[in-house]
């Protein structure tokens, strides 16, 4: 591996344009990193697909382009990696999934475009659980992500592959997406930043819908500087979306160096509970000390509907990823099942061999969930819920509150394996993530330290499209751990 | 329901709904053209194929349209309405789901009037809803043999759905608030509302119960009908069945069934009719649609004359019968043809009956409308000024139009090149009155003999022989001389 991975994209960018760094040659740095990451006894399997050699001729271009001096965009010859449920013109798009297995997108997704736009250099697809539903990239029928520090752990999920991706160094930045903490969770696992904007913050157009009211693509970077960066180029064009927001782009790094002096931070007891892993505990205690220290008035609220989240999100959830997942019917696209002649056993069969279990278990769950006679008693009342748990968040932020803190996830980087046969304890991995979500607010996961030697999330959420308070507090948390690490007892 | 009843004691009831495609220029989601026979696959676009990632937007014109037919039935205009996803799997359908309108519909409480002529009984005849949503494929089971094939292009085209109340007393009754409604969606430009190439689609729901009562007993559902003789002879077969049935003390299922238009009769859907369990859900990808109090005034003022209202305005504006102000107002191309043409003649009467008579007769014979013929309403108005003027007689004028049809031309350059012109010159008019009066020596002997009515057998025989190119009044003049001088 060269000597420029792990610099900041804002360092990257000036050494790119200084000419002290090819574009030529953080690609074949990057690819050889990928090659080493997947030998071995413990592959790290962060991607599922890697761009051919078009790639090579862009960062060629790149590279002349820099060397006449030329206008460039705000990403150009910085490298990324794109999880594998959001569509890149002519590659692969499998969603982790066999039934997609073979598919390539014939268009590019808004987001993938911009990127493009700022002269990004788009690596490759990174691995999954399958169709964005799990929390620990076991899900995906094409092999388990590892964890970059630990391989014999998980990276969290569903955007592991993504995570890792950045984790190990292999690309500064990664585009994940989030529906119930997907981008977070794994970052956290990871050590790393994670972004979930604001839901209609960046348009889905060309994320493959697992449930359309919550997903959101969202930035994984290794700081919160570069999380901003590429937050300020995916966002914006809604016009393939009828949920994104018309709300114009700001430049969300202008106020990344302001400090938290006076801000409110809300600290909600339903998100620190008895049992809460100790060490995780802690972390969170000495971050909100932390930021205390720093100048901000830290309040005790209470966030009461938390209690119906995770329950809440899955019959959201599920119901809309049921009529999702309707189209991979083998009629079209994908998979079909050799040897069959009804119509029916075509779907039957293709979606039988195509889908994997926790797939197939979601599909069966929405779908109970909406029929006739049960609506009301469940996608009715997830709803309901779902509108509750936003009250407690608009009436926590209309107190004053700008910003509420909370750990990223219930544990660390749990062991492969661990969880998989017990979907319900892996739901309850995103415990703390999916009110987000379910509210539709932005949150970020920032690396507060480590417990047991394994990285730990500090989860901060904001009010909608305040991304920028949101971004302002993690720096500041971010650049205070970095000088001085926390203290735990 | 009592089986003791005779036949006579029943009314059928009888509700529609109705789908029309919406006169856009492309899909309701997404930006693809709408084109009735286009190649296969060829009108596609992710959005409408279902691709996985892809988007749905709405397609304003689709609602401004809607919004228009809705004030058009009465309809109260929803200012907040949803999509919602009807899920099932069909291989024509590409997202597994069916973008449309639930439980908040764009619109609803709606009629319609209906003359007292038409059908039995007028009256209203009350709209339950109407809302929008996207059609699906098509599958093609003739294209390759054992084999089904998709056309996309259908795919997202949008609809507008109207549901009647079971208002409709008649099969005849039925026809006729379909025909008004056609009327009506093809004037305001909402839609083409042809049967054949389907952008009007026509299931009914039918019933019967005693005359007088208001039970609502048993329906079933007709479908595959195409066309609105179909519609009625389809209504009137389930009606009659259903009182047989019910004459005879057999209960009715509730079921679906198909027209077949060739056996005359209606039959259950074959096979096992599977419940249905659409799980609607409001459609995730769609905001709430929140029409503003402008957009459906403006749709409002936009709401060009309704049939009826041109109806009346003809016969006050124009002078003419209720029956002429009818017909001429049948199709709004028809209508606005009439008016062009009425504008540039003196005598709008003579408009409405060149019109009427003449021009329609034209195309009813190749088989085309009005504005098919490719005769401009100046240049008909410009033929109808020269027979009015005496430079053609009426004749000849009806020869003049078919060589307009034909050629394409102008009145004058048709009675050019055709010498069609009226011919008043003496020496010309009294050659053939000598010809004439040396072939019919007898008819010269009666006429003057008395026999004075004979005059018109000479000016026919005249007209005859000069191709009709006489002018009738000169003409009178010579043959009165002739014959007078053969006196």
């Amino acid at each position: 591996m060269g000597e420029m991975t792990g610099l900041t994209v804002g360092r990257l960018r000036e050494q790119l344009r200084s000419r002290a760094v090819r574009a030529e040659d953080l690609l074949k740095d990057a690819l050889s990193g990928i090659a080493q990451s997947d030998a071995g006894e413990f592959p790290l399997n962060a991607f599922l697909a890697l761009a051919g050699e078009e790639l090579a001729e862009e960062a060629v271009d790149v590279d002349r382009a820099l060397d006449n001096g030329d206008e460039v965009g705000p990403l150009t010859g910085v490298l990324i990696a794109v999880k594998d449920n959001i569509c890149v013109r002519g590659m692969p798009t499998t969603c982790g999934s066999k039934i997609l297995e073979g598919y390539t997108s014939p268009y590019e997704a808004t987001a993938v475009r911009k990127l493009r736009d700022a002269g990004a250099l788009i690596v490759g697809k990174t691995n999954l659980d399958e169709f964005a539903m799990g929390s620990s990239t076991e899900n995906s029928a094409f092999g388990p992500t590892r964890n970059p520090c630990d391989r014999e752990r998980v990276p969290g999920g569903s955007s592991g592959g993504s995570a890792a991706a950045v984790a190990a160094n292999l690309v500064p930045l990664a585009l994940g997406s989030d529906t119930g903490g997907s981008v977070r969770q794994p970052a956290s696992f990871c050590g790393v930043v994670g972004l979930k904007p604001t839901y209609g913050r960046v348009s889905r157009y060309g994320l493959v819908a697992f449930a359309s009211s919550l997903d959101q693509i969202g930035p994984l970077a290794s700081s919160v500087e570069d999380t901003a960066l590429l937050l300020n180029v995916i966002t914006g064009d809604s016009r393939f979306d009828s949920t994104a927001s018309q709300t114009p782009a700001l430049d969300f790094t202008e106020k990344l160096d302001s400090d938290v002096e006076g801000l409110v931070v809300g600290v909600p007891q339903e998100y620190l509970p008895q049992d809460l892993d100790p060490g995780i505990a802690n972390l969170c205690r000495a971050a909100v000390e932390r930021l205390e220290k720093m100048g901000a008035e830290v309040r005790e609220i209470s966030l009461p509907n938390t209690l119906y989240a995770i329950p809440a999100y899955y019959l959201v959830a599920n119901a809309e990823a049921s009529s999702n997942l309707a189209r991979y019917d083998g009629v079209r696209y994908g998979l079909r099942a050799p040897g069959v002649d009804s119509t029916v056993a075509v779907y039957r069969e293709t979606r039988g061999i195509g889908f994997g279990t926790e797939v197939k278990r979601r599909i069966m769950l929405g779908t109970y969930g909406l029929s006739a006679g049960y609506y009301d008693e469940y996608y009715g009342r997830g709803q309901r819920v779902r509108q509750l748990i936003s009250d407690d968040f608009k009436r926590v932020f209309a107190s004053g509150v700008d910003v509420v803190f909370t750990p990223t996830a219930p544990s660390v980087a749990f062991r492969l394996g661990e969880r998989i046969d017990d979907p319900v304890q892996m739901y309850l991995s995103d415990v703390f993530t999916v009110t987000a979500n379910l509210a539709r607010a932005p949150a970020i996961s920032v690396p507060i330290g480590r417990s047991a030697g394994l990285p730990v999330g500090g989860q901060l959420i904001a009010r909608y499209f305040d991304e920028s308070t949101l971004l302002r507090v993690a720096h500041a948390l971010e650049v205070s751990i970095a000088g001085e690490p926390l203290e735990t007892a | 329901m009592s089986a003791s009843k005779k036949p006579s004691e029943y009314e059928p009831v009888i509700g529609l709904e109705i789908h029309v495609q919406l006169k856009t220029c492309s899909k309701m989601f997404c930006g693809c053209r709408v084109e009735f026979g286009a190649p296969p696959n060829t009108r596609v676009c992710p959005v409408c194929l279902g691709l996985p990632g892809a988007l749905p937007v709405v397609n304003e014109q689709a609602i401004e349209l809607a919004v228009l037919a809705a004030l058009a039935l009465n309809c109260e205009v929803h200012q907040r309405s949803v999509f919602a996803r009807k899920n099932y799997f069909y291989p024509d359908l590409p997202k597994g789901y069916q973008i449309t309108q639930y439980d908040r519909p764009l619109a609803a409480d709606g009629w319609m009037g209906m003359p007292e002529e038409e059908g039995q009984g007028g009256g209203r005849i009350r709209i339950r809803r109407l809302h929008v949503e996207e059609d699906s494929g098509k599958s093609l089971h003739d294209r390759f043999p054992g084999e089904t094939a998709i056309d996309l292009n259908r795919a997202g085209v949008p609809l507008a759905e109207i549901v009647t109340e079971p208002d409709l007393k008649s099969p005849a009754q039925a026809r006729a608030f379909l025909g008004r409604l056609r009327q009506t969606l093809e004037y305001l430009g909402v839609s083409d509302c042809n049967m054949e190439e389907g952008s009007l689609r026509v299931d009914a729901n039918v019933s019967v119960r005693p005359a007088g009562s208001d039970e609502l007993a048993t329906k079933t559902e007709v479908k595959n009908m195409n066309s609105f003789s179909q519609l009625e002879r389809a209504l009137e077969y389930e009606a009659a069945r259903h009182v047989a049935d019910l004459v005879s003390g057999r209960s009715i299922e509730h079921q679906t069934m198909l027209w077949d238009p060739v056996r005359n009769e209606a039959r259950p859907m074959r096979g096992k009719e599977e419940v249905h369990d659409y799980r609607y859900f409001p459609e995730p990808d769609i905001p709430t649609l929140d029409l503003s109090r402008k957009a459906s005034s403006r749709a409002a003022e936009r709401l060009p004359e309704l049939p009826w209202e041109k109806v009346q305005r003809f016969a006050v504006q124009y002078g003419l019968s209720a029956y002429d102000a009818e017909v001429l107002s049948a199709t709004r191309e028809l209508a606005d043809y009439f008016e062009a043409v009425a504008q540039n003649v003196s005598d709008p009467k003579r408009a409405s009956n060149w019109v009427m008579v003449e021009v329609l007769a034209v195309a009813n014979e190749l088989g085309v409308s009005v504005a098919k013929l490719g005769l401009e309403a100046e240049r008909l108005a410009e033929l109808i000024g020269l027979v009015s003027a005496g430079t053609l007689s009426h004749g000849l004028g009806k020869r003049v139009l078919r060589g307009m049809v034909r050629s394409g031309k102008s009145a004058d350059e048709v009675m050019e090149q055709d010498d069609l012109r009226k011919v008043s010159d003496g020496a010309q008019l009294e050659d053939w009155v000598a010809g004439t009066l040396a072939e019919n020596p007898r008819e010269v002997e009666r006429y003057c003999g008395g026999e004075e009515k004979l005059l018109a057998f000479f000016i026919g025989q005249v007209m005859r022989k000069s191709q009709g190119k006489a002018d009738p009044d000169r003409l009178r003049e010579v043959l009165k001389e002739a014959l007078g001088a053969a006196n």
